[in-house]
């Protein structure tokens, strides 16, 4: 199956482990992987913002390298949630009709790593091996706007060696919502400061997301208090596999 | 509607005091865990919860796009019934009217219902200028009126209150106004709520005038609808032979009928109960039976402006059951003070801006004060789509808002969204960034000047990667006979 990988503006450029991971898994499972070279960002950290204007010319790019393919993958439940729910609503606002039946062809293609491998690959064990403690976060965008239920975690449960121990109030936010981490910075770190807690309370020796984004936030709080916990992204566990050892 | 400042510390710099107070957010994070694990048990009993979700929805939004017409009905049928109907532009307008319509009739004291109208008109200060006492008889808003505090909840106005607070309150306040509270009150809740009831029953056996708010007003019948747990609500309803309601315009539903679909939604959602304790239905006026002189102002206060706004329209479904305070991790660590507004949490933060407009800062904070979790959407019994909403007003405020700051952001956006239209900018700017990846190693940052202090006060940020992915990607695979 020929597939186009969308790394993402923040995978791209801060954590290219999790894209290339994320690109091991999809070739183990016998896809056919482009990287689109004119792909850059999906927008939604400007159409979040407010910047719906701003947000055309990363829409545009993001449509140009992605159309004609049948399945897009990203590693991130929140970009995905942004093209499928925001791409069409930035579109209108900027009158361009073309652009708005472009988002229209392309948005359905593209999916969420997990919903990829579940729904279209139909396979829930990739062939991985972790062996260590892992809790999963399941990040808001891929909870609430993808509804990918418990693929992330059926996916995990598969996994050779892990031992998958459960997240307490696991479907709050962790506080990282994009600029809102920014602006305000004091709630945002105090939602994180609930999870890390939970996080530990849980003896993990990984925190693991399909979001790079919140595990960004928490991963720089786990960091700062020193605790030895580790964040992956949910490509990464499932890169590894025995042979790796 | 002009913007008003509400003269309030903007989002961000309310929450950062109210993170820091470990009491508060103890007595938060108690009270909304338990109301929304209660909301969650007594929802999932239902097996058409989701339908009945819809039609609440469907009901509101018909209502809402022929509002104009329910809204003579309305008035038909309530002068038909012995009442009269006042309509009121603006919160001036209506303060306006109910003071006059108090002093008709001679007395300067009136018992209130429970009414988020009222508080978001300011009514109690209007009138106590008019020299009129208005006491509120709701447990918890008689808590928040004695401490002279702001409401931070919409169904539970003292949610940042606990018992002993609530004790000492009444010892210290209650004899200022009435029945003083027993000199050996303790904090047990029976004792605090036969405080409450003894205080108020002073009131209701003296008082003329009541006012009151409602949760529903019924075109076909010109009927209002008020729910409650307490019976301070009826007491007030049936007892004063003065009755002045004052109901935003949004309240209308169509007919009789549909309220069957709301008195199952509201008290799920709310209080997360089955049923909900008291419902009162007053219809205009009976001889010797409850009062005999009857109002109703209609309120708009910025409402209309917000049914013209598509998207912003849906937020006047709002049944005001306070669901989505009551998940919102935002609200449950800044506390409803933090929203300068009668309506904190997620809907004060999409209603707020639209009643008052985004020109001061600290409606234009409101937008911005969510992570966009969409937990919010989720438990609205009318399906309002509030991050949706949220995004739509944050686009409002960045075209509306010229001050030096916004325009700075604008053009940091601008910039950004410049470099995201075109691959070749970005691998530029991606380059730049790795020779920073390469000074740092892979260690996280530590601390940065402002504005990324913001970031690296409490959290480490990550270096940007010594090699982007699609260096990695170019320097290994291409030439690899890839392209499409």
């Amino acid at each position: 199956m020929r597939v186009a990988l969308f790394a993402t503006c923040l995978g791209d450029t801060l954590f290219p482990g999790a894209v290339r991971a994320t690109l091991r898994v999809l070739e183990r499972l016998g896809c056919t992987v482009d990287f689109p070279p004119g792909q850059t960002c999906c927008g939604q950290m400007h159409t979040n913002t407010g910047y719906h204007e701003q947000a055309v010319p990363a829409v545009r790019s993001f449509v140009t390298a992605f159309e004609g393919y049948d399945h897009v993958v990203a590693p991130s439940g929140s970009c995905v949630g942004s093209i499928r729910h925001q791409h069409d609503i930035v579109a209108e606002r900027s009158g361009d009709r073309k652009l708005s039946e472009a988002v229209d062809r392309v948005s359905p293609h593209v999916y969420e790593l997990s919903e990829f491998l579940v729904d279209v690959l139909g396979v829930t064990d990739v062939g991985s091996y972790f062996p260590h403690r892992v809790t999963y976060h399941p990040t808001c965008h891929s909870l609430r706007m993808l509804r990918v239920g418990d693929k992330p975690r059926r996916l995990l449960s598969e996994v050779r060696g892990i031992r998958l121990l459960e997240l307490p109030e696991a479907e709050q936010c962790c506080g990282f919502g994009g600029t809102f981490a920014l602006k305000n910075p004091d709630v945002s770190v105090a939602m994180g400061a609930d999870k890390t807690r939970h996080v530990r309370e849980t003896g993990a020796e990984v925190l693991c997301a399909s979001d790079s984004s919140c595990l960004m936030h928490l991963g720089g709080l786990l960091d700062r208090q020193r605790e030895g916990i580790r964040t992956m992204h949910l490509a990464e566990i499932l890169a590894g596999t025995e042979e790796d050892r | 509607m002009s913007g008003v400042d509400l003269g309030m510390p903007t989002f961000p710099d309310a929450a950062h005091r109210a993170v820091r107070d470990a009491q508060l957010r103890h007595n938060l994070g108690r009270a909304t865990s338990t109301i929304r694990n209660k909301r969650a048990a007594v929802v999932d009993e239902l097996d058409d919860w989701e339908q009945l979700r819809a039609s609440g929805a469907a009901i509101k939004a018909h209502t809402l796009s022929r509002l104009d017409t329910y809204l003579e009905r309305f008035e038909s049928a309530v002068t038909a019934a012995g009442g009269t109907v006042h309509w009121a532009r603006d919160a001036a307008e209506a303060n306006r009217i109910v003071t006059e319509l108090v002093r008709e009739t001679g007395e300067t004291e009136a018992v209130k219902v429970k009414s988020m109208a009222t508080q978001e008109i300011g009514l109690n200060e209007a009138l106590a200028s008019a020299g009129i006492s208005a006491w509120e008889t709701d447990l918890a808003e008689l808590i928040v009126q004695l401490d002279e505090d702001r409401p931070s909840h919409i169904l539970v106005p003292a949610i940042h209150r606990n018992r002993s607070e609530i004790r000492e309150i009444f010892r210290r306040e209650m004899s200022g106004s009435g029945a003083p509270a027993p000199a050996d009150l303790t904090d047990d809740p029976v004792q605090l709520a036969e405080a409450a009831r003894h205080h108020l029953r002073e009131k209701f056996l003296r008082a003329n005038v009541a006012i009151s708010g409602a949760n529903f007003a019924v075109a076909e019948t010109g009927s209002l609808v008020v729910v409650e747990s307490e019976g301070n609500g009826r007491m007030c309803l049936t007892m004063p032979d003065n009755l002045i309601s004052v109901v935003g315009i949004e309240k209308l539903v169509p007919s009789w009928r549909d309220l069957e679909v709301f008195l199952q939604l509201l008290p799920r959602s709310s209080t997360g109960e089955r049923m909900n304790p008291y419902t009162s239905v007053l219809s205009g006026v009976t001889e010797e039976d409850g009062p005999s002189n009857f109002h109703v102002v209609l309120l708009d206060n910025g409402r209309s402006e917000a049914l013209a706004d598509e998207v912003g329209s849906q937020a006047l479904r709002c049944i005001r059951c306070s669901a989505c305070l009551n998940v919102c991790p935002v609200y449950e660590r800044a506390g409803g003070h933090a929203y300068g507004s009668v309506y904190p949490g997620p809907i004060g933060a999409v209603l707020t801006p639209q009643l008052y407009g985004v020109e001061s800062e600290d409606t234009a904070s409101l937008p911005y004060a969510s992570t966009l979790c969409g937990a919010c959407y989720d438990v609205c019994p009318v399906a309002i789509e509030i991050p949706e909403l949220l995004v739509h007003l944050r686009h409002r405020t960045t075209r509306e808002r010229k001050g030096w700051f916004d325009r700075l952001t604008g053009t940091a956006m601008r910039g950004l969204g410049w470099v995201f239209g075109d691959s070749k900018r970005l691998g530029r700017a991606q380059r730049i960034a790795s020779l920073g990846g390469r000074l740092f190693g892979r260690r996280g940052i530590g601390r940065l000047p402002w504005p990324m202090s913001r970031w690296t006060d409490a959290r480490d940020a990550p270096a940007p990667a010594s090699e982007s992915f699609r260096q990695w990607w170019e320097r290994n695979r291409t030439g690899s006979g890839d392209e499409r």
